[in-house]
């Protein structure tokens, strides 16, 4: 996929551009600017996904030496030894000797620019996700190459080491959680089959088929958003929505509810960064 | 048995593999954990992580039924903290009710205090059919009055149902409109007009 990235990448610029000048060919003759953002989002949802440029970006960045140590990510041990990207994410969160923690793919990535390339950690933090118009953060795009590198791979988030199953158990219990002035939990939406809220489907988490379907799908160009979410942003979105306070990023409720995702999705396959809506 | 407990120590002190069931995390740690993972912005505060009894009890018997005493006590106790409108009327605006209906913002870390906040019944619930966009978490609330007159009795119940569904169903999933000051009292007489209000869509 990756060796056939220019083509793709130019042919997507250039519906891109065919839709622009779509819609303001659609304002000239005063057509419904609703029903045209509509059509404007599923031919975007067709004709390729913008994620393939964050991938590539995500690529050079990885390489490339910089921070104040002046390295490069390539150094960087994601679960199956320094260097290898293929594959890696699929098997993420996992418990690691150097920290003596499990850690999803996130928090691996910022611990690598810490020590590998000197970066401050709470800078490194400080903004992880891009607003809405705003180019991808360092954090996105270096996430979309990462899990593009697992495409296709068997999902198999281990449960050997004692704290990889204290994480399940953990998130598990936090899937159940209610609180806020709301009283939601994840399972408030996310335990039952075939609901919804307004039209947007919620899927059963607790059960093997969607919960792959989940984790294989995420990150995610968010159509609707013009970027690329990662599972951290998903889970912060998610407890917005639920009046919780804010989930901090590659916080331990964060990795232990990716663990509990992740195990539950174990034996689907990746397939990210998907596009959705 | 004591051999076999043995065999299973052994093996997870040596391989720190396959002890899933020796593995046990308290509650305390779990929310201890939650405390220590998100952080207070707006008005968002970490105090939201502090469970009432009825969260507690809810989170804990969200995969198998409440023993019967719990669940009767929950339930007596929400219905016991009902307030009912202070001038005995129980029915606002249905058109202003459709707007609460309709509205989902509120009690967000991105929300600002002060603004009204919606009650976002369409979410989960069928009400206007006009409306196609609405979730199925809770039931169809289509011809809700039509169906039911809106008698005293039928008023009363529905109102401490929108105030506080625990009442009559402990672990609801329904959010505390009047128990948690997410709508207004005129707010809820709106709602209140837009399902029983024979004037109302909802009752076409």
């Amino acid at each position: 996929m990756r060796t056939n990235m220019i083509g793709r990448v130019s042919a997507f610029a250039l519906t891109a551009a065919l839709g622009m000048a779509g819609i303001s060919s659609a304002l000239a003759q005063g057509k419904d600017p609703t029903i045209e953002a509509i059509e404007k989002y599923r031919e975007m949802l067709q004709d390729g996904n913008p994620a393939e440029l964050m991938v590539a970006k995500g690529e050079e960045l990885w390489k490339q030496k910089r921070g104040p140590k002046n390295a490069s990510l390539e150094a960087c041990d994601i679960g199956l030894g320094a260097g290898v990207v293929d594959g890696a994410y699929a098997r993420l969160p996992r418990y690691f000797a150097d920290t003596n923690e499990v850690m999803d793919f996130e928090s691996r990535l910022v611990h690598c620019m810490v020590t590998l390339q000197g970066y401050k950690r709470e800078d490194v933090i400080k903004k992880p996700f891009s607003g809405g118009g705003q180019k991808a953060t360092d954090l996105e795009v270096l996430t979309a190459y990462a899990v593009d590198a697992s495409r296709g791979v068997t999902i198999a988030v281990p449960q050997s080491h004692q704290k990889e199953i204290a994480s399940f158990k953990r998130g598990e219990k936090m899937f159940y959680f209610r609180g806020g002035p709301y009283d939601f939990s994840c399972a408030t939406c996310h335990a039952v089959d075939g609901q919804r809220i307004r039209l947007q489907d919620l899927p059963n988490l607790t059960q093997e088929g969607p919960a792959r379907r989940a984790f294989a799908t995420w990150p995610a160009y968010r159509v609707s958003q013009g970027a690329v979410r990662t599972m951290q942003w998903r889970l912060n979105d998610c407890f917005r929505q639920q009046r919780f306070p804010v989930l901090k990023y590659g916080s331990q409720a964060s990795i232990d509810l990716i663990t509990f995702l992740g195990v539950n999705a174990n034996g689907g396959k990746m397939d990210s960064p998907a596009i959705k809506r | 048995m004591i051999n076999r407990t043995t065999f299973i120590a052994v093996s997870c002190a040596s391989l720190l593999a396959g002890c899933a069931g020796l593995v046990s995390v308290s509650d305390k740690e779990v929310v201890d954990t939650l405390k220590a993972s998100f952080s207070e912005r707006g008005i968002a505060k970490l105090d939201r992580l502090d469970q009432s009894e009825l969260q507690k009890a809810c989170s804990e018997y969200a995969r198998s039924d409440l023993p019967k005493p719990l669940r009767e006590k929950l339930e007596k106790a929400a219905l016991a903290a009902v307030k009912y409108p202070a001038d005995g009327k129980y029915l606002g605006d249905w058109k202003k009710g459709e707007k609460v209906a309709q509205g989902g913002r509120g009690l967000q870390f991105t929300d600002k205090p002060g603004a009204a906040n919606g009650g976002n019944c369409y979410a989960c619930h069928q009400l206007d059919k006009k409306e196609l966009s609405y979730g199925n978490i809770g039931p169809s609330l289509w011809n809700y009055g039509k169906l039911r007159g809106n008698s005293e009795p039928i008023m009363k119940y529905t109102w401490a149902k929108v105030w506080n569904a625990h009442a009559f169903n402990a672990c609801s999933q329904m959010p505390r409109f009047g128990d948690a000051s997410i709508l207004t009292q005129s707010q809820l007489k709106d709602v209140m007009a837009l399902l029983l209000d024979p004037a109302s869509p909802v009752n076409k």
